[in-house]
């Protein structure tokens, strides 16, 4: 049943994985997790246990929908996602507009399901609208700033020494300003127009922690066979890094995203209630700024103005942590313990 | 050990040139004359104000000069103390505006922090490996985490202060009575004081919960752990020590949250209308008081700098490994 050109890079993934997991917790009843065990009795060097049907792939999505965290949290996410999605279709008014009654709380009645402002507005359009933004700029942000964390993790992890070097020292500078300081005073001085920048700005300063993640991956897997043998065989440095570092740590790679992702939308939600955010949108920190300070909503106990923005962020964020350690427990089967 | 401490110092002179240069550059690289666009957001009517005021501006930002000079110059206020002057409230230095809204802001973190810290480590401890405390306290825990820190203080001013009146919703202290070190101004400020550090130390809570309980969970799969439970040592004993050890890295970590933390207390506090720096940087925001802006922006990096060299010292204290690994060179 082996293929004999396939058998040597299967066999060296199954040493590796076997050295990772010292103690696999599995239910017996799996083929999944017999393979998993067999690794675990040492093994792991004759790979006929692993029927090639049963893919790490295959294996993953199994756990995958098993792991309650995981579950609850992307359907979390994916509530918002979709409200996002689909809400400007079940919204009957614009954010801007006008359109109601004032300081009303939520109604089923002309389609205002959140109330109104003190100007009335509709919350719920509204709403909608800084759903929108948030995701854009968390997957803007979270975007570059996994870009520039894997171009400087990787490279520094890789290539030691002097290069390693400077790139830990740019990293720790970076990593010492707070992202929210910098933010304040570049946002201060400059006005922006659109989410974009906002997510660009967002993005290129809140790698540091990730970049150091990476690093200290990187470096580990470097000293594996596999890469030296890569190293020998006289490939290039970056193809070294894209065809044989990255795929392994691709699962590290998602949930890394899946952190600054959340992340950015917290510091953005940040900006947007300082009012630094861009001015022709609504966003759910500016909806919370307008709410608070400038209309005392707090003080009148219009909490259908105030509590549905925070409570998305703390939801969506919230949800995409706990997905974070879900799929942690997915990828990683020594914590799959509970 | 003093390797170590070189190390650190010098990441920490970088940061500091690196935050300053920043402070400075951002004014510069704005597109245009620096000072016109400033002054076009005043909408100055009389053209004899328009012009003293640009003077002023000039002079501060020193644009006369060549840019090697101006940033020269840029260091050597700093080192005088000069950030300049406030242009929302014309007189006042902003050090003058910063050192008194700096004891609030700080009169809130510290306490905040360090309790946070205490008890979430020692919640995260608690519940790691007791199934139904894990499972109620690690799910909250990542949504109190998630929370926006400006949301948090809504939602506590909303109920504790205005729904059910337990506190006051806004100021630092009661307006209506003198500032003096008299009991009753004493009381007022701590009643005022109360919300803004409960939203911190809330907040804070969960993070530091969760790194304890994956730490600790990581730390009883050790072998030192195994070793103690088979001699039957007492499962407190083998927490205590798992405890130890998980609390370093929470150090470390101690570190890297304060910008996260500091950020969540200058919402709060304008959430609260607290006296202290957020306010004051709201104010700034709002007025364009750029001055103002880039002083406190300086001063939070400083306090940060200095705060991270206090935890490495503490982390030096507590681990040997760093004084001994670093000394002899051979770990």
């Amino acid at each position: 049943m082996t293929n004999p050109a396939k058998t040597p890079k299967k066999a060296s993934r199954v040493t590796r994985e076997a050295g990772k997991h010292h103690k696999p917790d599995f239910d017996p009843k799996s083929a999944a997790a017999i393979a998993e065990g067999s690794r675990k009795e040492g093994e792991a060097l004759k790979p006929i246990t692993v029927t090639p049907g049963m893919s790490s792939f295959r294996e993953m999505v199994y756990f995958a929908f098993r792991n309650r965290k995981l579950v609850i949290g992307l359907s979390i996410v994916l509530f918002f996602l979709l409200l996002a999605i689909v809400g400007p279709y079940i919204a009957q008014h614009t954010p801007a507009e006008f359109s109601g009654p004032k300081n009303i709380a939520p109604t089923l009645k002309d389609g205002f399901y959140l109330g109104t402002t003190s100007n009335g507005q509709d919350i719920f359009a509204q709403f909608i609208s800084g759903l929108r933004n948030a995701f854009e700029i968390g997957l803007l942000a979270g975007a570059i700033a996994s870009g520039v964390a894997m171009l400087v993790g990787f490279v520094a992890g890789y290539r030691a020494g002097i290069v390693d070097e400077v790139l830990s020292m740019i990293t720790n500078i970076v990593l010492c300003i707070p992202v929210f300081a910098l933010l304040l005073v570049v946002a201060a001085f400059w006005q922006m127009k659109s989410i974009l920048p906002e997510g660009f700005l967002v993005g290129i300063i809140s790698w540091p922690w990730a970049a150091r993640a990476l690093r200290a991956q990187t470096f580990s897997l470097t000293a594996r066979e596999f890469v030296s043998l890569a190293r020998l065989s006289g490939e290039r440095t970056f193809k070294i890094i894209f065809k044989e570092i990255a795929p392994n740590m691709s699962s590290y790679l998602f949930m890394m995203f899946i952190l600054l992702f959340g992340g950015a939308i917290l510091i953005a939600a940040t900006l947007d209630f300082l009012g630094l955010g861009p001015g022709g949108t609504v966003t759910l920190g500016r909806m919370m700024n307008v709410a608070a300070i400038q209309n005392s909503a707090i003080y009148y106990g219009y909490w259908w103005w105030f509590v549905p923005p925070g409570l998305a962020i703390a939801l969506i964020v919230g949800g995409a942590y706990f997905m974070n350690v879900g799929l942690d427990e997915v990828f990683n089967p020594r914590l799959r313990e509970m | 050990m003093r390797l170590y401490l070189v190390r650190k110092l010098i990441t920490y002179s970088l940061t500091a040139i690196a935050a300053v240069t920043v402070d400075w550059i951002i004014p510069h690289a704005m597109p245009g004359d620096p000072i016109k666009t400033l002054l076009a957001r005043f909408a100055i009517r009389s053209e004899g104000t328009y012009q003293s005021l640009y003077h002023t501006f000039a002079r501060s930002f020193r644009t006369d000069l060549p840019l090697w000079k101006q940033y020269y110059y840029f260091w050597v206020s700093l080192f005088h103390g000069d950030l300049g002057l406030s242009i929302d409230q014309f007189p006042t230095t902003v050090t003058t505006i910063i050192g008194r809204a700096a004891p609030y802001t700080l009169g809130l973190l510290v306490p905040a922090i360090v309790l946070s810290f205490y008890v979430g480590n020692k919640l995260g401890a608690f519940a790691a490996r007791r199934k139904t405390l894990d499972n109620t306290v690690l799910p909250i825990s990542y949504l109190i985490t998630a929370t926006p820190y400006m949301w948090a203080a809504m939602l506590i001013a909303w109920l504790l202060a205005y729904k059910w009146s337990l506190f006051p919703g806004l100021y630092g202290y009661d307006v209506t009575l003198k500032q003096s070190w008299s009991w009753r101004f004493i009381i007022s400020l701590l009643d005022h004081w109360f919300l803004p550090f409960f939203t911190l130390f809330l907040i804070g809570l969960g993070g530091w919960a969760i790194g304890m309980r994956n730490m600790i969970i990581f730390e009883l799969e050790s072998d030192y752990s195994h070793y103690l439970e088979a001699l039957g040592a007492p499962q407190r004993l083998i927490r205590k020590y798992a405890f130890r050890n998980a609390l370093l890295p929470q150090i470390t970590g101690l570190a890297l949250a304060l910008g996260a933390v500091i950020g969540g207390a200058l919402v709060t506090e304008i959430v609260f209308n607290y006296p202290g720096l957020g306010s004051v940087i709201f104010r700034a925001i709002q007025n364009k008081d750029y001055f103002l802006i880039q002083g406190v922006f300086l001063f939070i990096i400083l306090g940060i700098l200095v705060a991270n060299f206090c935890v490495d010292i503490v982390y030096m204290i507590i681990d040997p490994r760093t004084r001994i690994g670093m000394q002899g060179g051979q770990a």
